[in-house]
């Protein structure tokens, strides 16, 4: 599995409120997180997310569990999250929402093309190249079917 | 020898396991999409429908007609399939699980980070997101990575005005918003012993804000006395030595009241420090401060007294209100000018009632202290019930005892 994108740079401990906010969660219109995602971080910024590979610091996904911030990741168009490590619900919804996530940590610029190859396990900026620890065997298969819906169904 | 959690999930910490779970539950904000997610999977049995609980609390009782709609197909949904259901008024989800649900030993997953709270009664008890918790309600179990656990030792006891929730900021503070990601935490030692079950709630509330997967204590005579008045028997887990990844110890006796300044949970200063800061908004509640304990707390100090700024309490289920009212503390936090509202979460995640506005500044009760998350522009500082107790008399941040 290969995706790119290009960067998009964000501070350490992006909490789940700051990527969407509470206000917003009672809907069943997932357009509306996609549109309002990181809205009290920046509001330029959900414009600018679309085919985007976000690069950010530790911890990213702190907070609370609700699942609509890996939607509204993924509505917005990010195609893959780098940070040096992830909180745990984060990282389970995500991937449970077929939206891949990479550990690593990179200095981060704007606009750069970012490619994340995980059957090769590394991560491709300019002209650095970096290694990534595999995702469990579980989440890639999770992954490469969609989401855990899509996984289920194949699977049942 | 295991850790508490190791021995729960029968396995040693860094495997992945398979685990059928005891109970499930989650509130109306997460139902909604796990039943969406649920539909998606193509719907069919639902595995164990007495293992699964749906509980309104987050925005109750409904806002807006969009709320109200989404509120009535999640519970004519759990109602329709046999869930056990709470309807709005009875509590908070955490709360209402710990009065008498969860049991030592048990996994319990929740669709909300702070399920948690529930490793106070020696239960393995961590938060999933709402797809996850859809293949729950279709297979009745799910995967785990046993986590690495940090042992934090408490000796002595709180002392003064001090309160488990000073401790719990102070733990959290030490570890850092991220110190504990993927591990458990264990809380150990004679402090532990000390600690009521309220108390031990909003201990292992705050876990989730060092990244943890959960907090845990064992139980003990404290706690088979608790279930005990909710009609089950439970033994007491032993606790052998075990080894532990990284181990912390705090003396209580050294523990002070402290704030958590805004926009984060792990920065802390003595309340001494921020004496005098003017406020627009205390709030007392929530699923780490709504406890009988806490408003029992909160009432001896403004008893006889009024506030000097908007004080909004709420009870952490329609069993802390109920008790509240029979012992006259309600009465007394009225009498004190506050305001109650129902059993919930109330302002905690600022999408109804209580949201602050541009530039105002609460104080709160809380576990969480994220930018606008009670509202756009207002800034939240997080403390024990007395602190919140004191300045709310004040109409300005004060600390506990000060007027003695
Ligand atoms: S009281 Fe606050 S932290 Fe607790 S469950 Fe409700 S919204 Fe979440």
């Amino acid at each position: 599995m290969r995706v790119e994108g290009h960067a998009v740079c964000l501070p350490p401990d992006i909490d789940t409120d700051l990527i969407i906010a509470g206000r917003y969660l009672r809907t069943k219109d997932r357009s509306i997180w996609g549109t309002h995602v990181f809205e009290d971080l920046d509001p330029s910024l959900a414009g600018r997310l679309h085919e985007s590979v976000i690069i950010a610091g530790k911890n990213f996904g702190c907070g609370s569990s609700r699942e609509q911030a890996a939607v509204a990741l993924k509505e917005a168009g990010v195609v893959c999250i780098i940070a040096p490590s992830f909180a745990r619900i984060f990282f389970r919804n995500a991937i449970n929402r077929g939206l891949p996530l990479a550990q690593a940590d990179l200095s981060c610029h704007e606009g750069e093309q970012v490619v994340i190859d995980f059957s090769k396990g590394t991560v491709t900026v300019g002209p650095l190249t970096k290694e990534i620890p595999p995702l469990s065997p579980r989440m890639l298969e999770i992954l490469a079917d969609g989401g855990l819906v899509e996984h289920w169904r194949k699977r049942k | 020898m295991t850790t508490l959690s190791e021995r729960i999930l029968g396995a040693p910490a860094g495997q992945y396991v398979d685990r059928p779970v005891d109970r499930a539950y989650v509130h109306d904000g997460t139902g909604v999409l796990t039943l969406e997610a649920w539909r998606a999977l193509g719907g069919g049995e639902i595995a164990f429908p007495d293992r699964d609980y749906v509980l309104f609390d987050h925005i109750i009782p409904a806002n807006t007609s969009t709320t109200a709609d989404l509120q009535h197909e999640l519970r004519t949904f759990a109602c329709g399939v046999g869930m056990h259901f709470s309807d709005i008024g009875d509590g908070i989800c955490h709360q209402l699980m710990g009065e008498g649900t969860a049991l030592p030993g048990e996994i319990i997953v929740g669709a909300d980070s702070h399920t948690c709270t529930l490793g106070a009664f020696g239960a393995f008890a961590t938060g999933v997101g709402a797809t996850d918790m859809a293949v729950i309600w279709a297979s009745g179990s799910t995967w785990f990575q046993v986590p690495e656990t940090i042992g934090i030792f408490l000796s002595g006891r709180l002392t003064g005005h001090t309160e488990a929730k000073d401790l719990a900021l102070t733990y959290v503070s030490r570890l850092g918003m991220d110190g504990a990601t993927y591990r458990a935490l264990e809380f150990i030692g004679d402090g532990t012993a000390h600690l009521s079950m309220d108390s031990r709630m909003t201990l292992c509330n705050l876990a989730v804000e060092t990244g943890a997967k959960t907090g845990l204590c064992y139980a003990d005579a404290v706690t088979a006395t608790y279930i005990q008045a909710f009609g089950e028997i439970v033994s007491p887990q032993p606790h052998p030595s075990c080894r532990y990844e990284q181990e912390l110890d705090f003396e209580l006796e050294d523990i002070v009241p402290v704030l958590a300044i805004p926009p984060r949970v792990d920065t802390l200063l003595p309340v001494s420090d921020r004496c005098g800061l003017p406020l627009d908004q205390v709030f007392i509640g929530t699923c780490t401060n709504g406890r009988y304990e806490d408003l029992s707390r909160f009432a001896s100090i403004v008893r006889g007294k009024k506030v000097r700024v908007r004080t909004i309490v709420a009870p952490a289920s329609r069993t802390v209100l109920e008790e509240a009212t029979r012992t006259g503390i309600l009465s007394e936090i009225l009498a004190a000018g506050c305001t109650v509202i129902p059993p919930g979460c109330g302002p905690c995640l600022g999408a109804h009632m209580g949201v602050i506005g541009e530039g105002e500044v609460c104080l709160s009760t809380a576990n969480r202290n994220f930018r606008n998350r009670m509202g756009v522009g207002g800034e939240i500082y997080l403390s024990s019930v007395s602190t919140a107790a004191a300045s709310a008399l004040a109409g300005e941040i004060a600390l506990p005892g000060g007027d003695e």
